[in-house]
Protein backbone atom coordinates (compact mmCIF):
# COMPACT_ATOMS: atom_id res chain seq x y z
CA UNK A 1 0.00 0.00 0.00
CA UNK A 2 1.40 3.67 -0.87
CA UNK A 3 1.35 6.41 1.74
CA UNK A 4 -2.29 8.45 1.34
CA UNK A 5 -1.87 11.13 3.89
CA UNK A 6 1.90 11.55 4.80
CA UNK A 7 2.54 13.84 8.07
CA UNK A 8 6.61 14.97 7.14
CA UNK A 9 8.06 16.08 10.09
CA UNK A 10 5.66 18.09 11.55
CA UNK A 11 6.99 20.58 14.24
CA UNK A 12 4.12 23.14 15.70
CA UNK A 13 5.28 25.94 18.21
CA UNK A 14 2.85 28.58 19.71
CA UNK A 15 4.09 32.03 20.19
CA UNK A 16 2.55 33.99 22.82
CA UNK A 17 4.83 37.64 23.65
CA UNK A 18 8.33 36.60 23.70
CA UNK A 19 7.58 32.78 24.87
CA UNK A 20 7.92 30.52 22.28
CA UNK A 21 6.41 26.85 23.62
CA UNK A 22 6.70 23.90 21.52
CA UNK A 23 3.45 21.80 21.58
CA UNK A 24 4.43 18.90 18.54
CA UNK A 25 7.96 17.97 17.54
CA UNK A 26 8.78 15.89 14.66
CA UNK A 27 5.57 13.95 14.18
CA UNK A 28 6.38 11.80 11.46
CA UNK A 29 3.23 9.47 10.49
CA UNK A 30 1.93 7.83 7.04
CA UNK A 31 -1.36 6.69 6.55
CA UNK A 32 -3.00 4.47 3.57
CA UNK A 33 -6.25 4.64 2.02
CA UNK A 34 -9.04 3.23 3.73
CA UNK A 35 -7.01 3.49 7.22
CA UNK A 36 -8.69 3.91 11.03
CA UNK A 37 -6.11 5.64 12.99
CA UNK A 38 -6.51 6.82 15.97
CA UNK A 39 -4.71 8.93 17.88
CA UNK A 40 -4.81 8.94 21.75
CA UNK A 41 -2.88 10.61 24.14
CA UNK A 42 -3.45 12.55 27.72
CA UNK A 43 -5.05 15.90 27.69
CA UNK A 44 -2.74 18.54 26.36
CA UNK A 45 -0.54 16.50 24.81
CA UNK A 46 -1.24 18.29 21.39
CA UNK A 47 -3.37 16.18 19.89
CA UNK A 48 -6.42 17.76 18.69
CA UNK A 49 -3.60 20.64 17.44
CA UNK A 50 -2.50 17.39 15.12
CA UNK A 51 -5.53 17.53 14.14
CA UNK A 52 -6.16 20.94 13.43
CA UNK A 53 -2.64 21.12 11.64
CA UNK A 54 -3.70 17.70 9.37
CA UNK A 55 -7.38 19.92 8.57
CA UNK A 56 -5.30 22.92 7.95
CA UNK A 57 -7.29 25.46 10.70
CA UNK A 58 -3.52 26.03 12.18
CA UNK A 59 -0.20 26.63 10.45
CA UNK A 60 2.23 24.06 10.49
CA UNK A 61 5.73 25.40 12.21
CA UNK A 62 8.22 23.05 9.93
CA UNK A 63 7.65 20.23 7.82
CA UNK A 64 4.16 19.59 5.70
CA UNK A 65 1.10 17.56 5.58
CA UNK A 66 1.30 15.67 2.31
CA UNK A 67 -2.34 14.65 1.09
CA UNK A 68 -1.72 11.88 -2.06
CA UNK A 69 1.94 13.50 -2.64
CA UNK A 70 0.49 17.00 -2.91
CA UNK A 71 0.88 19.77 0.37
CA UNK A 72 -1.60 20.92 1.69
CA UNK A 73 -1.37 23.79 4.52
CA UNK A 74 -5.24 25.08 4.40
CA UNK A 75 -8.50 23.96 5.08
CA UNK A 76 -10.46 22.60 2.43
CA UNK A 77 -13.79 20.25 2.35
CA UNK A 78 -11.21 17.22 0.99
CA UNK A 79 -10.34 16.66 4.72
CA UNK A 80 -13.62 17.04 6.52
CA UNK A 81 -13.69 17.46 10.31
CA UNK A 82 -16.11 16.02 12.44
CA UNK A 83 -15.87 18.62 15.32
CA UNK A 84 -16.31 17.62 18.78
CA UNK A 85 -19.11 19.50 19.88
CA UNK A 86 -20.88 19.05 16.18
CA UNK A 87 -20.90 23.16 15.33
CA UNK A 88 -24.18 22.91 13.63
CA UNK A 89 -25.52 26.56 12.68
CA UNK A 90 -28.78 26.65 14.68
CA UNK A 91 -30.39 28.87 12.91
CA UNK A 92 -30.71 26.15 9.99
CA UNK A 93 -32.36 22.99 10.19
CA UNK A 94 -30.19 19.70 9.61
CA UNK A 95 -31.05 19.37 5.79
CA UNK A 96 -29.76 23.07 5.22
CA UNK A 97 -26.77 22.30 7.60
CA UNK A 98 -26.31 19.42 4.80
CA UNK A 99 -26.86 21.74 1.98
CA UNK A 100 -24.85 24.67 3.18
CA UNK A 101 -21.77 21.59 2.73
CA UNK A 102 -23.29 20.02 -0.32
CA UNK A 103 -24.14 23.21 -2.79
CA UNK A 104 -21.24 24.71 -1.71
CA UNK A 105 -18.89 21.26 -2.58
CA UNK A 106 -21.22 20.23 -5.26
CA UNK A 107 -22.70 22.95 -6.32
CA UNK A 108 -21.09 23.00 -10.04
CA UNK A 109 -21.20 19.31 -10.77
CA UNK A 110 -24.31 18.22 -9.02
CA UNK A 111 -28.24 19.23 -10.13
CA UNK A 112 -29.79 20.26 -7.93
CA UNK A 113 -32.07 17.28 -7.79
CA UNK A 114 -28.81 15.24 -7.06
CA UNK A 115 -27.75 17.36 -4.61
CA UNK A 116 -31.09 16.54 -2.59
CA UNK A 117 -30.80 12.65 -2.94
CA UNK A 118 -27.15 12.95 -2.10
CA UNK A 119 -28.10 15.06 1.53
CA UNK A 120 -30.60 12.27 1.86
CA UNK A 121 -28.38 9.36 1.06
CA UNK A 122 -26.10 10.94 3.69
CA UNK A 123 -28.46 11.60 6.28
CA UNK A 124 -29.60 8.34 6.08
CA UNK A 125 -26.28 6.68 6.58
CA UNK A 126 -26.56 8.02 10.06
CA UNK A 127 -29.97 7.09 10.25
CA UNK A 128 -30.91 10.91 10.51
CA UNK A 129 -33.36 11.42 7.52
CA UNK A 130 -36.40 11.62 9.41
CA UNK A 131 -35.08 14.47 11.45
CA UNK A 132 -34.50 16.50 7.97
CA UNK A 133 -36.47 19.42 9.14
CA UNK A 134 -35.70 19.99 12.38
CA UNK A 135 -33.48 22.15 14.07
CA UNK A 136 -30.29 21.67 16.08
CA UNK A 137 -31.83 22.72 19.09
CA UNK A 138 -34.87 20.45 18.41
CA UNK A 139 -32.45 17.16 18.54
CA UNK A 140 -30.21 15.05 21.36
CA UNK A 141 -26.45 15.54 21.43
CA UNK A 142 -26.09 12.51 20.09
CA UNK A 143 -28.40 13.34 16.93
CA UNK A 144 -26.38 16.15 16.90
CA UNK A 145 -23.22 14.43 16.14
CA UNK A 146 -24.79 12.29 13.44
CA UNK A 147 -25.45 14.91 11.63
CA UNK A 148 -21.94 16.43 11.95
CA UNK A 149 -20.65 13.45 10.80
CA UNK A 150 -23.31 13.41 8.00
CA UNK A 151 -22.31 17.28 7.06
CA UNK A 152 -18.67 15.83 6.90
CA UNK A 153 -19.74 12.98 5.04
CA UNK A 154 -21.30 14.85 2.46
CA UNK A 155 -17.86 16.80 1.48
CA UNK A 156 -17.17 13.60 0.52
CA UNK A 157 -13.49 13.88 2.03
CA UNK A 158 -10.71 12.38 1.26
CA UNK A 159 -9.68 11.97 4.57
CA UNK A 160 -12.34 12.43 7.76
CA UNK A 161 -11.20 13.95 10.74
CA UNK A 162 -13.13 13.54 13.94
CA UNK A 163 -12.28 15.52 16.71
CA UNK A 164 -13.11 13.66 19.97
CA UNK A 165 -16.52 13.15 18.19
CA UNK A 166 -18.07 11.45 21.08
CA UNK A 167 -16.50 13.26 23.50
CA UNK A 168 -19.86 15.02 25.02
CA UNK A 169 -22.10 12.16 25.33
CA UNK A 170 -22.95 9.65 27.51
CA UNK A 171 -22.04 5.97 27.14
CA UNK A 172 -24.96 4.40 26.28
CA UNK A 173 -24.94 7.23 22.41
CA UNK A 174 -21.06 6.70 22.39
CA UNK A 175 -21.74 3.07 21.76
CA UNK A 176 -24.30 3.63 19.66
CA UNK A 177 -22.41 6.08 17.69
CA UNK A 178 -19.83 4.13 17.61
CA UNK A 179 -21.12 1.34 15.82
CA UNK A 180 -22.79 4.17 13.39
CA UNK A 181 -19.11 4.96 12.59
CA UNK A 182 -17.50 1.43 12.41
CA UNK A 183 -20.56 0.38 10.27
CA UNK A 184 -19.71 4.01 7.75
CA UNK A 185 -15.98 3.05 7.55
CA UNK A 186 -17.46 -0.37 6.30
CA UNK A 187 -19.41 0.67 3.43
CA UNK A 188 -17.69 3.87 2.62
CA UNK A 189 -13.95 2.79 3.45
CA UNK A 190 -13.51 6.31 4.28
CA UNK A 191 -9.71 7.22 5.48
CA UNK A 192 -10.43 7.92 9.00
CA UNK A 193 -7.90 10.25 11.83
CA UNK A 194 -9.66 10.17 15.40
CA UNK A 195 -8.70 12.18 18.44
CA UNK A 196 -10.16 10.30 21.49
CA UNK A 197 -8.73 10.01 25.15
CA UNK A 198 -10.91 6.48 25.33
CA UNK A 199 -8.69 3.30 25.39
CA UNK A 200 -11.60 0.77 24.65
CA UNK A 201 -13.10 3.17 21.96
CA UNK A 202 -9.37 3.46 20.19
CA UNK A 203 -8.73 -0.23 20.32
CA UNK A 204 -12.60 -1.22 19.25
CA UNK A 205 -12.80 1.56 15.98
CA UNK A 206 -9.15 1.41 15.13
CA UNK A 207 -6.75 -0.41 12.42
CA UNK A 208 -3.39 1.14 14.36
CA UNK A 209 -3.25 3.16 17.71
CA UNK A 210 -1.10 5.99 17.22
CA UNK A 211 0.03 6.93 21.00
CA UNK A 212 1.35 10.56 22.17
CA UNK A 213 4.10 10.92 24.10
CA UNK A 214 3.02 14.20 26.88
CA UNK A 215 3.52 17.47 26.42
CA UNK A 216 5.44 20.14 25.75
CA UNK A 217 6.97 19.14 22.87
CA UNK A 218 4.82 16.18 21.96
CA UNK A 219 5.84 13.00 19.79
CA UNK A 220 4.51 9.67 18.30
CA UNK A 221 5.89 7.20 21.32
CA UNK A 222 4.57 4.25 19.71
CA UNK A 223 1.99 3.09 16.89
CA UNK A 224 0.25 -0.40 17.77
CA UNK A 225 -1.92 -2.11 14.95
CA UNK A 226 -4.73 -3.64 16.11
CA UNK A 227 -4.91 -6.89 14.36
CA UNK A 228 -9.17 -7.89 14.56
CA UNK A 229 -10.95 -8.78 11.80
CA UNK A 230 -13.96 -6.97 11.07
CA UNK A 231 -16.71 -6.45 11.31
CA UNK A 232 -16.35 -6.16 14.77
CA UNK A 233 -18.55 -6.83 17.53
CA UNK A 234 -18.05 -5.26 21.14
CA UNK A 235 -19.41 -7.89 23.36
CA UNK A 236 -18.00 -10.49 21.43
CA UNK A 237 -14.68 -8.21 21.83
CA UNK A 238 -14.80 -8.10 25.52
CA UNK A 239 -13.11 -11.06 25.96
CA UNK A 240 -10.88 -11.64 22.54
CA UNK A 241 -7.82 -11.83 23.87
CA UNK A 242 -6.27 -10.18 21.16
CA UNK A 243 -8.79 -6.59 21.57
CA UNK A 244 -7.82 -7.19 25.39
CA UNK A 245 -4.24 -7.85 24.56
CA UNK A 246 -4.14 -4.27 22.53
CA UNK A 247 -6.00 -2.31 25.56
CA UNK A 248 -3.54 -3.49 27.96
CA UNK A 249 -0.72 -1.85 25.34
CA UNK A 250 -2.45 1.21 25.41
CA UNK A 251 -3.06 1.56 29.29
CA UNK A 252 0.77 0.33 29.74
CA UNK A 253 1.81 3.11 27.28
CA UNK A 254 -0.41 5.77 29.19
CA UNK A 255 -0.77 5.03 32.65
CA UNK A 256 3.09 3.30 33.23
CA UNK A 257 5.60 4.70 30.38
CA UNK A 258 3.67 8.17 29.70
CA UNK A 259 1.91 8.67 33.12
CA UNK A 260 0.02 11.96 32.89
CA UNK A 261 1.90 14.53 35.39
CA UNK A 262 -0.39 17.49 36.16
CA UNK A 263 2.55 19.71 37.37
CA UNK A 264 4.32 19.18 34.25
CA UNK A 265 1.73 21.79 32.33
CA UNK B 1 -27.28 1.00 36.00
CA UNK B 2 -29.37 -1.21 34.15
CA UNK B 3 -31.93 -1.82 36.17
CA UNK B 4 -32.21 2.23 36.36
CA UNK B 5 -32.71 2.07 32.54
CA UNK B 6 -35.97 -0.59 32.91
CA UNK B 7 -37.00 2.15 35.86
CA UNK B 8 -36.83 4.94 33.81
CA UNK B 9 -38.28 3.41 30.79
CA UNK B 10 -41.29 2.18 33.20
CA UNK B 11 -41.61 5.66 34.42
CA UNK B 12 -41.76 7.17 30.81
CA UNK B 13 -44.27 4.49 29.61
CA UNK B 14 -46.96 5.29 32.25
CA UNK B 15 -48.27 9.00 31.34
CA UNK B 16 -49.11 7.53 28.06
CA UNK B 17 -52.58 6.56 29.07
CA UNK B 18 -53.63 9.69 30.85
CA UNK B 19 -53.36 11.54 27.74
CA UNK B 20 -56.19 10.53 26.78
CA UNK B 21 -58.11 11.64 29.71
CA UNK B 22 -56.99 15.29 28.89
CA UNK B 23 -58.49 15.48 25.24
CA UNK B 24 -61.73 14.54 26.65
CA UNK B 25 -61.63 17.67 28.79
CA UNK B 26 -60.26 20.04 26.31
CA UNK B 27 -63.87 22.16 25.82
CA UNK B 28 -63.30 23.54 29.46
CA UNK B 29 -59.98 24.17 29.14
CA UNK B 30 -60.76 26.25 26.61
CA UNK B 31 -63.36 28.11 28.39
CA UNK B 32 -60.86 28.71 31.32
CA UNK B 33 -57.91 29.50 28.92
CA UNK B 34 -60.27 32.56 27.73
CA UNK B 35 -61.29 33.12 31.80
CA UNK B 36 -57.46 33.35 32.34
CA UNK B 37 -56.37 35.29 29.01
CA UNK B 38 -59.07 38.11 29.80
CA UNK B 39 -57.48 38.07 32.90
CA UNK B 40 -54.28 38.40 31.99
CA UNK B 41 -55.38 41.47 29.57
CA UNK B 42 -56.89 43.04 32.55
CA UNK B 43 -54.09 42.77 34.63
CA UNK B 44 -51.87 43.84 31.88
CA UNK B 45 -54.49 46.91 30.97
CA UNK B 46 -55.91 48.22 34.16
CA UNK B 47 -52.73 49.29 35.92
CA UNK B 48 -51.43 51.74 33.12
CA UNK B 49 -55.31 52.99 32.40
CA UNK B 50 -55.12 53.64 36.32
CA UNK B 51 -52.15 55.30 36.31
CA UNK B 52 -53.06 57.68 33.04
CA UNK B 53 -56.53 58.45 34.98
CA UNK B 54 -54.57 59.73 38.21
CA UNK B 55 -51.71 61.56 35.87
CA UNK B 56 -54.89 63.78 33.72
CA UNK B 57 -56.08 64.36 37.53
CA UNK B 58 -53.00 65.87 38.52
CA UNK B 59 -52.20 67.45 35.77
CA UNK B 60 -55.77 69.18 35.68
CA UNK B 61 -55.63 70.12 39.06
CA UNK B 62 -51.65 71.90 38.54
CA UNK B 63 -53.14 73.74 35.39
CA UNK B 64 -56.31 74.90 36.04
CA UNK B 65 -55.17 77.85 37.99
CA UNK B 66 -56.00 81.13 35.60
CA UNK B 67 -51.72 81.59 35.95
CA UNK B 68 -51.05 78.38 34.71
CA UNK B 69 -48.80 78.33 31.75
CA UNK B 70 -49.33 75.09 30.53
CA UNK B 71 -52.68 73.69 29.28
CA UNK B 72 -55.07 71.28 31.52
CA UNK B 73 -55.74 68.47 30.00
CA UNK B 74 -59.60 69.70 29.77
CA UNK B 75 -58.55 72.79 27.32
CA UNK B 76 -56.52 70.63 25.32
CA UNK B 77 -59.32 67.87 24.53
CA UNK B 78 -61.66 71.19 23.51
CA UNK B 79 -59.24 73.02 21.74
CA UNK B 80 -57.50 70.27 19.99
CA UNK B 81 -60.95 68.36 19.36
CA UNK B 82 -60.05 68.15 15.54
CA UNK B 83 -56.80 66.71 15.52
CA UNK B 84 -57.82 63.85 18.23
CA UNK B 85 -60.69 62.89 16.70
CA UNK B 86 -60.32 63.04 12.67
CA UNK B 87 -56.75 61.67 12.42
CA UNK B 88 -56.99 61.45 8.80
CA UNK B 89 -59.05 64.36 8.15
CA UNK B 90 -57.31 66.23 4.59
CA UNK B 91 -58.42 70.08 3.79
CA UNK B 92 -55.53 70.99 1.72
CA UNK B 93 -52.00 70.59 1.19
CA UNK B 94 -50.61 72.38 4.79
CA UNK B 95 -54.09 71.20 6.40
CA UNK B 96 -53.76 67.98 7.27
CA UNK B 97 -55.19 65.14 9.92
CA UNK B 98 -51.66 63.99 12.40
CA UNK B 99 -52.03 60.59 11.54
CA UNK B 100 -51.15 61.57 7.34
CA UNK B 101 -48.13 63.78 8.97
CA UNK B 102 -46.76 60.43 11.21
CA UNK B 103 -46.88 58.48 8.10
CA UNK B 104 -45.03 61.16 6.08
CA UNK B 105 -42.11 61.58 8.97
CA UNK B 106 -42.25 57.78 9.36
CA UNK B 107 -41.76 57.79 5.46
CA UNK B 108 -38.77 60.13 6.21
CA UNK B 109 -37.69 57.74 9.32
CA UNK B 110 -37.73 54.58 7.13
CA UNK B 111 -35.26 56.23 4.37
CA UNK B 112 -33.05 57.61 6.98
CA UNK B 113 -32.58 54.49 8.99
CA UNK B 114 -33.15 52.20 6.35
CA UNK B 115 -29.66 54.30 5.01
CA UNK B 116 -27.95 53.51 8.66
CA UNK B 117 -29.70 49.66 8.96
CA UNK B 118 -27.30 48.92 5.75
CA UNK B 119 -24.31 51.24 6.11
CA UNK B 120 -24.42 50.19 10.05
CA UNK B 121 -24.81 46.50 9.75
CA UNK B 122 -21.67 47.02 7.49
CA UNK B 123 -19.28 49.03 9.17
CA UNK B 124 -19.94 47.19 12.13
CA UNK B 125 -19.20 43.62 10.61
CA UNK B 126 -15.64 45.09 9.19
CA UNK B 127 -14.83 46.75 12.80
CA UNK B 128 -16.08 43.12 14.60
CA UNK B 129 -14.10 41.22 11.84
CA UNK B 130 -10.44 43.13 12.00
CA UNK B 131 -8.74 44.08 15.31
CA UNK B 132 -7.26 47.26 13.58
CA UNK B 133 -10.32 48.19 12.93
CA UNK B 134 -11.95 48.24 15.97
CA UNK B 135 -8.89 49.54 17.47
CA UNK B 136 -8.85 52.84 14.88
CA UNK B 137 -12.82 53.36 14.82
CA UNK B 138 -14.39 52.28 17.69
CA UNK B 139 -13.10 55.17 19.98
CA UNK B 140 -14.60 57.55 17.36
CA UNK B 141 -17.28 55.66 17.43
CA UNK B 142 -18.09 56.05 20.84
CA UNK B 143 -17.57 59.86 20.72
CA UNK B 144 -19.50 60.43 17.88
CA UNK B 145 -23.22 58.32 19.08
CA UNK B 146 -23.38 60.76 22.40
CA UNK B 147 -23.47 64.14 19.66
CA UNK B 148 -27.13 64.71 20.19
CA UNK B 149 -29.00 65.13 17.06
CA UNK B 150 -29.56 69.01 16.68
CA UNK B 151 -25.91 69.49 16.59
CA UNK B 152 -25.59 67.35 13.40
CA UNK B 153 -28.15 70.05 12.36
CA UNK B 154 -25.59 73.26 11.22
CA UNK B 155 -22.98 70.42 10.00
CA UNK B 156 -25.42 69.23 7.32
CA UNK B 157 -27.02 72.07 6.37
CA UNK B 158 -23.93 73.35 5.27
CA UNK B 159 -22.36 70.30 3.78
CA UNK B 160 -25.58 69.20 1.79
CA UNK B 161 -26.81 72.53 0.52
CA UNK B 162 -30.35 71.65 1.04
CA UNK B 163 -32.85 70.81 3.30
CA UNK B 164 -34.38 67.33 2.86
CA UNK B 165 -30.62 65.26 2.46
CA UNK B 166 -30.01 67.33 5.30
CA UNK B 167 -32.62 65.81 7.48
CA UNK B 168 -32.49 62.21 6.62
CA UNK B 169 -28.27 62.97 7.14
CA UNK B 170 -29.57 63.83 10.76
CA UNK B 171 -31.67 60.71 11.03
CA UNK B 172 -29.10 58.59 9.37
CA UNK B 173 -26.01 59.85 11.81
CA UNK B 174 -28.35 59.22 15.07
CA UNK B 175 -29.37 55.92 14.33
CA UNK B 176 -26.48 54.55 13.02
CA UNK B 177 -24.00 54.03 15.93
CA UNK B 178 -25.63 51.80 18.40
CA UNK B 179 -26.07 49.57 14.60
CA UNK B 180 -22.41 49.75 14.03
CA UNK B 181 -21.43 49.28 17.71
CA UNK B 182 -23.78 45.99 18.19
CA UNK B 183 -23.37 44.66 14.93
CA UNK B 184 -19.18 44.62 16.14
CA UNK B 185 -19.71 42.98 19.54
CA UNK B 186 -22.21 40.39 17.55
CA UNK B 187 -19.42 39.86 15.01
CA UNK B 188 -17.12 39.24 17.00
CA UNK B 189 -18.60 36.97 19.57
CA UNK B 190 -19.09 34.47 16.45
CA UNK B 191 -17.82 31.20 18.04
CA UNK B 192 -14.78 29.95 16.39
CA UNK B 193 -16.35 27.00 15.72
CA UNK B 194 -18.46 28.21 13.29
CA UNK B 195 -15.66 30.00 12.09
CA UNK B 196 -14.08 27.19 11.43
CA UNK B 197 -16.70 24.99 9.08
CA UNK B 198 -16.68 28.21 6.98
CA UNK B 199 -12.68 27.64 6.27
CA UNK B 200 -13.32 23.87 5.92
CA UNK B 201 -15.89 24.85 3.06
CA UNK B 202 -13.91 27.63 1.95
CA UNK B 203 -16.66 30.05 1.79
CA UNK B 204 -16.16 33.26 0.07
CA UNK B 205 -15.85 36.80 1.93
CA UNK B 206 -19.38 37.31 0.54
CA UNK B 207 -20.98 34.09 1.52
CA UNK B 208 -19.20 33.82 5.07
CA UNK B 209 -21.04 37.45 5.57
CA UNK B 210 -24.74 36.57 4.44
CA UNK B 211 -24.61 32.93 5.46
CA UNK B 212 -22.93 32.74 9.09
CA UNK B 213 -22.02 36.08 10.10
CA UNK B 214 -25.36 38.21 9.92
CA UNK B 215 -27.66 35.18 10.98
CA UNK B 216 -25.07 34.49 14.04
CA UNK B 217 -24.67 37.89 14.90
CA UNK B 218 -28.44 38.77 14.10
CA UNK B 219 -29.54 38.73 18.16
CA UNK B 220 -26.75 41.49 18.43
CA UNK B 221 -27.63 43.34 15.13
CA UNK B 222 -31.29 43.41 16.52
CA UNK B 223 -30.76 44.81 19.40
CA UNK B 224 -28.72 47.34 17.92
CA UNK B 225 -31.62 47.95 15.29
CA UNK B 226 -33.81 48.29 18.09
CA UNK B 227 -32.13 51.27 20.01
CA UNK B 228 -31.58 52.86 16.29
CA UNK B 229 -35.10 52.62 15.29
CA UNK B 230 -35.67 54.48 18.57
CA UNK B 231 -32.84 57.23 18.03
CA UNK B 232 -34.02 57.79 14.53
CA UNK B 233 -37.38 58.32 16.01
CA UNK B 234 -36.08 61.10 18.70
CA UNK B 235 -34.16 62.87 15.49
CA UNK B 236 -37.79 63.33 13.48
CA UNK B 237 -38.20 66.87 15.16
CA UNK B 238 -34.92 67.85 15.03
CA UNK B 239 -34.90 66.94 11.01
CA UNK B 240 -38.27 68.31 10.23
CA UNK B 241 -37.22 72.01 11.73
CA UNK B 242 -35.15 71.92 8.72
CA UNK B 243 -37.32 70.69 5.93
CA UNK B 244 -40.63 72.33 6.83
CA UNK B 245 -43.44 70.59 4.88
CA UNK B 246 -46.28 68.46 6.61
CA UNK B 247 -44.25 66.24 9.04
CA UNK B 248 -45.13 65.72 12.35
CA UNK B 249 -41.76 66.96 13.90
CA UNK B 250 -42.18 70.21 11.69
CA UNK B 251 -46.01 70.40 13.13
CA UNK B 252 -44.28 70.81 16.59
CA UNK B 253 -41.88 73.09 15.25
CA UNK B 254 -44.82 75.74 13.55
CA UNK B 255 -47.58 74.87 16.67
CA UNK B 256 -44.84 76.40 18.92
CA UNK B 257 -44.32 79.68 16.84
CA UNK B 258 -48.29 79.91 16.41
CA UNK B 259 -48.04 79.51 20.17
CA UNK B 260 -50.91 76.30 19.99
CA UNK B 261 -49.70 74.41 23.00
CA UNK B 262 -52.64 71.87 22.76
CA UNK B 263 -51.51 71.45 19.38
CA UNK B 264 -47.93 70.21 20.58
CA UNK B 265 -49.17 67.90 23.48
CA UNK B 266 -51.05 65.81 21.03
CA UNK B 267 -48.94 65.72 18.93
CA UNK B 268 -46.42 64.41 21.72
CA UNK B 269 -48.91 61.41 22.15
CA UNK B 270 -49.12 60.46 18.64
CA UNK B 271 -45.06 60.53 18.66
CA UNK B 272 -44.51 58.83 21.76
CA UNK B 273 -47.35 56.24 20.73
CA UNK B 274 -45.64 55.73 17.24
CA UNK B 275 -41.86 55.21 18.82
CA UNK B 276 -43.75 52.47 20.87
CA UNK B 277 -44.96 50.67 18.22
CA UNK B 278 -41.59 51.35 15.92
CA UNK B 279 -39.74 49.96 18.98
CA UNK B 280 -42.21 47.23 19.45
CA UNK B 281 -42.47 46.31 15.51
CA UNK B 282 -38.36 45.91 15.42
CA UNK B 283 -38.48 43.85 18.14
CA UNK B 284 -41.22 41.53 16.93
CA UNK B 285 -38.70 40.88 13.51
CA UNK B 286 -36.32 40.06 15.46
CA UNK B 287 -37.55 37.52 17.94
CA UNK B 288 -39.44 36.10 14.58
CA UNK B 289 -35.73 36.00 12.68
CA UNK B 290 -33.47 35.35 15.25
CA UNK B 291 -35.53 32.60 16.50
CA UNK B 292 -33.12 29.68 15.96
CA UNK B 293 -30.25 31.83 16.65
CA UNK B 294 -30.59 32.19 20.22
CA UNK B 295 -31.44 28.76 20.94
CA UNK B 296 -28.41 26.99 21.23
Amino acid sequence: MTAYLKLDHIDKSFARGGQVSEVLRDIRLTIHKGEFVSIIGHSGCGKSTLLNLIAGLTKISAGAVLLEDKEVDSPGPERAVVFQNHSLLPWLTVYENINLAVSKVFGRSKSKAERHDWIMRNLDLVQMAHASDKRPAEISGGMKQRVGIARALAMEPKILLLDEPFGALDALTRAHLQDAVMDIHSRLGSTTIMITHDVDEAVLLSDRIVMMTNGPAATIGEVLPVPLARPRRRIELASDRTFLRCREAVLKFLYERHRFVEAAE
Amino acid sequence: MSIQAIEDTKVKAFPAKPAEVVAFTAKTRRRIDLVSIAGKVASALVPPAIVIALLLVVWQVACSSPTASLPPPSQVWNEAYDLIAHPFFDNGPQDIGLAWRVLISLQRVAIGFGMAAVVGVALGALVGQSVWAMRGLDPVFQILRTVPPLAWLPLSLAAFRDSNPSALFVIFITSIWPVIINTAVGVRNIPQDYRNVARILRLNQLEFFVKIMVPAAAPYIFTGLRIGIGLSWLAIVAAEMLTGGVGIGFFIWDAWNSSRLPDIIVALAYIGVTGFCLDRLVAAVGAFVTRGTTAK
